[in-house]
């Protein structure tokens, strides 16, 4: 088999090898201001679920997860650009179905053992088997085996080779352009089998990783506290000593501590009660840093339903909507969205302006469809505010065009469960349940949600729209694996998604802003504070100036 | 007495076991499915399928009751969908704050009812107790979540007498125990009222009076002990009524008591963790409700259990 060495840093990937001379001048820089010491305080309303990485799967625990584990690729701080964790180097062949990764040496898991391929083997057939019960299995779905490990004939998968202490060799049954992003994910981290048995189903309450930081303490429903492993591999940080996450502060408690000094980062961010207040008073606008996240709010058309499996309606309800109105509502926390990717994910169609907001043209359109006077139906939306706001304004608007809308507004539970019922919502809201990617490639936005794969009872593809064309399209662009060809593959992304505004399943409304509000004693570069991957901060990376 | 606590405890139990079929029911024709809550967006058919079999909810409701069911008779609560850590673990961790805050709501109600109540009666008539009799009934109408927020507003923030929020020290329970207790305080002193009314009215108070025993000393030894006596049987009942109160008071001030812990359930459909505090909170209210019946005869005589 002829090996495509990728040792050397590529344009697309951006490794850093930590070969030191090889090391690529994309990863991230030393904050040369940076000061090690103390600790800062985050505080969240809810309790934290659980930090077992294959469990794990909300936005609170997501990035505390990554702090404390560790998987074979990474990010580099603040960007979506892949970088090599514990994997200090990789090899794809070239039909892009194996890839080979060689281990980093002396890394030890917090209990002082050293991690080796045993581990990483492990921890993949831990995630992917049944009883483990993990959300992100389905994301190991192209490694060889995996169908045997999910319906429980085989206990561990057969795609999964330890090569020696310190290479693991990974076979794919499909080239996987995402194989790498996937091995970035939470899902993949490795996890020392002795502690798992160990705690069993407690291992979340009791983890065991080898991250930036280590559980010192957990006290159910009042604190959580991280200490830093002084043994970490990446050499110079965390920065931080300890981080106390207090749990069960209301967002509005939260800032008020802010505001007294008692608080370094309300996870939860600014109420949107007090986003106004906040961003008026100069002093706290600037301890607030704003960003973009890979986050689209949009409205579904269910395509199975009249009169929206007619294109042309679905096409004028695109022109009805004024997003303009919507973004102002909530404050301008957000920027019109005209494709369902958002502007900082990798393959967004920059030129593409969208459909205009046109209610004259949308009215035309409706009664060549056959419908003159518009037509009834109902909008489902989340019940917590803003979204039945901004529901009230979808429905002033779609009035403006003689469609009358009903407003079903429902708990988050009972809205996913209406949009993955045949035949149930017409037309859903999406916000409060919107899509954010699970990791920067422009596939994440598309299988679950504007796929075939998605398009079942249960499944998370609203509009029910299923184009066989468009399905392989994306097929094959996610085999194009060869990362010099990474711009051909997000050409092939795009299409996609310029087809399916053709085909207008979805209203793309708008992609919301990330506003992180911190102490005036946080140091670390903005880009740490909006870290499209660690939400709220990537905690590796930030300190304290005093 | 014995064959009527038995007969108490049986009817106790057979309420509990009402209330946990109920439940068990209730969230079992929820629409809202606790899989797709575990499996997040990503999830593939397969994973929701094989977490739904892993967790035995593909099963009818009957399989799945009595499964829980016999679970609990072996003093297994089950283990949190989401959390995957025993319930049982869960509650007993918060159990103590919430029976904190419950006891300084106690205090809180009766220091602030019976003081306002025999104030009132007092002065029977006068604009203090007119006044007085407003303010308890701004007290019982209230909104918890508003008094909480204003209270919180007005001492923690602008006044910073005690913590904004937080679990740990005195200066933390008094905030929200005064407004779990507020609702309670105005009934109380609307009961201490009347039922010192009553008392000051009797022989033996125009007795004590006539044989020269000074105001006060008829007021705190003869007229209170007395009127206070039947309003005691009435806290077993609060127990039910704070029960209702915790959920909100404890999301307000970040008191990590079970009524947190419900709430967060609730949104996450975790089954397992709402059934148990349920279970819980119906136990605390029985048991409530029960102490109270069985407190009366010894406060009133006159009374007899059968």
């Amino acid at each position: 088999m002829s090996l495509m060495k990728n040792i050397l840093t590529t344009s697309a990937l951006s490794l850093s090898l930590g070969l030191g001379s090889l090391a690529s001048a994309q990863d991230y820089q030393p904050d040369p201001n940076a000061k090690p010491g103390g600790n800062i305080i985050v505080t969240y309303k809810d309790d934290v679920a659980t930090l077992d990485p294959a469990i794990g799967y909300d936005w609170q625990n997501w990035s505390m997860i990554k702090s404390v584990f560790d998987g074979l690729m990474d990010y580099v701080p603040g960007t979506t650009e892949l970088r090599p964790g514990l994997a200090e180097s990789y090899e794809i062949s070239e039909d892009g179905t194996t890839f080979t990764f060689k281990l980093r040496k002396g890394v030890k898991f917090h209990n002082g053992r050293e991690m080796t391929a045993e581990d990483v083997k492990y921890s993949l057939d831990r995630v992917t088997t049944p009883a483990t019960q993990s959300p992100g299995a389905g994301f190991f779905g192209s490694i060889k085996g995996y169908d045997a490990m999910a319906d429980g004939s085989a206990t561990s998968l057969e795609g999964v080779t330890v090569v020696d202490p310190y290479t693991v060799k990974i076979e794919l049954s499909r080239p996987d352009a995402t194989f790498l992003h996937v091995m970035a994910l939470n899902f993949a981290s490795v996890v020392p089998k002795e502690a798992v048995d160990e705690y069993g189903a407690d291992f979340g309450k009791h983890p065991v990783g080898t991250g930036a930081f280590k559980l010192a303490d957990w006290t159910i429903g009042q604190q959580l506290v991280f200490e830093k492993n002084a043994d970490y591999w990446r050499p110079g940080v965390p920065y931080l000593d300890s981080i106390t996450f207090e749990v069960g502060q209301e967002p509005i408690v939260a800032l008020l501590r802010l505001q007294k000094g008692e608080v370094d980062v309300p996870g939860d961010g600014i109420p949107p009660a007090k986003f106004n207040e906040v961003m008026g008073n100069p002093d706290e606008a600037k301890q607030v840093v704003v960003g973009g996240q890979l986050h689209t709010g949009y409205i579904t058309l269910n395509v199975e339903m009249a009169p929206f499996d007619k294109v042309e309606v679905r096409q004028a309800i695109n022109m009805a909507i004024n997003k303009d109105r919507i973004v102002q509502m909530i404050n301008g926390r957000a920027t019109p969205a005209t494709q369902p990717l958002p502007p900082s994910m990798p393959g967004y169609t920059k030129d593409y302006a969208g459909y205009p907001f046109d209610p004259a043209k949308a009215k035309e359109m409706l009664a060549e469809a056959g419908l003159p006077d518009g037509f009834e139906t109902e909008l489902y939306v989340m019940n917590t505010d803003p979204n039945p706001r901004i529901a009230q304004a979808i429905q002033q608007d779609l009035a403006a065009i003689g469609v009358k809308a009903d407003i079903k507004a429902l708990a988050q539970a009972n809205v996913i469960e209406a949009g993955g019922t045949p035949k149930t919502a017409p037309m859903i809201w999406s916000g409060g349940m919107a899509w954010i990617a699970d990791f920067p490639d422009p596939s994440n936005f598309y299988g679950p949600i504007l796929g075939c794969a998605g398009a079942v009872e249960g499944g998370w593809n609203w509009s029910w729209y299923c184009d066989k064309d468009l399905d392989a399209m994306a097929t094959e662009a996610d085999s194009i694996t060869d990362p010099a060809k990474q711009d051909e593959r997000l050409q092939k992304w795009s299409d996609v998604y310029m087809k399916v505004m053709e085909g207008a399943p979805w209203v793309p409304v708008f992609n919301e802003n990330r506003y992180t509000m911190k102490s005036t004693r946080m140091g670390g570069a903005d880009a740490l504070y909006v870290d499209p991957v660690s939400i709220p901060v990537n905690y590796d990376y930030v300190y304290v100036t005093e | 007495m014995l064959a009527y606590l038995i007969r108490r405890l049986i009817q106790a139990a057979l309420i509990l076991l009402g209330v946990s079929f109920i439940t068990f029911f209730l969230l079992f024709v929820l629409p809202a499915d606790p899989v797709r809550q575990i499996a997040g967006r990503s999830a593939t058919p397969e994973t929701v399928a094989n977490i739904r079999h892993q967790l035995g909810l593909d099963q009818p409701f009957v399989v799945q009751y009595w499964r829980y069911l016999t679970g609990l008779f072996q003093g297994d609560m089950g283990r949190s969908y989401l959390q995957k850590t025993e319930v049982a673990t869960l509650i007993t961790a918060r159990l103590p704050a919430t029976l904190l805050l419950m006891l300084g709501a106690i205090v809180a109600e009766l220091v602030m009812g019976l003081t306002l109540g025999v104030v009132a009666a007092i002065r029977r008539g006068g604009a203090l107790d007119q006044s007085l009799m407003i303010t308890s009934f701004v007290a019982v109408s209230a909104p918890q979540f508003v008094v909480g927020l204003l209270l919180l507003y007005v001492f923690a923030v602008k006044l910073s007498w005690f913590p904004i929020g937080g679990y740990g020290s005195f200066s933390n329970l008094v905030l929200p125990a005064l407004t779990l207790g507020i609702m309670g305080s105005g009934w109380y002193s609307r009961m201490m009222r009347s039922s010192m009314i009553d008392v000051l009215r009797s022989d033996y108070i125009r007795t004590a009076r006539a044989k020269g025993l000074r105001r006060f000393r008829v007021l705190a030894l003869h007229a209170m002990p007395n009127a206070i006596l039947p309003i005691i049987a009435m806290i077993g009942i609060d127990i039910g009524i704070f029960m209702s109160g915790i959920v909100v008071v404890e999301s307000v001030f970040g008191w990590p008591g079970i009524g947190q812990l419900a709430w967060q359930a609730i949104q996450r459909v975790d089954i397992p963790i709402i059934m148990g505090v349920t279970l819980v909170s119906a136990c605390a209210i029985v048991v409530g409700n029960l102490l109270a019946d069985l407190i009366t005869p010894f406060i009133d005589p006159r009374i007899k259990l059968r």
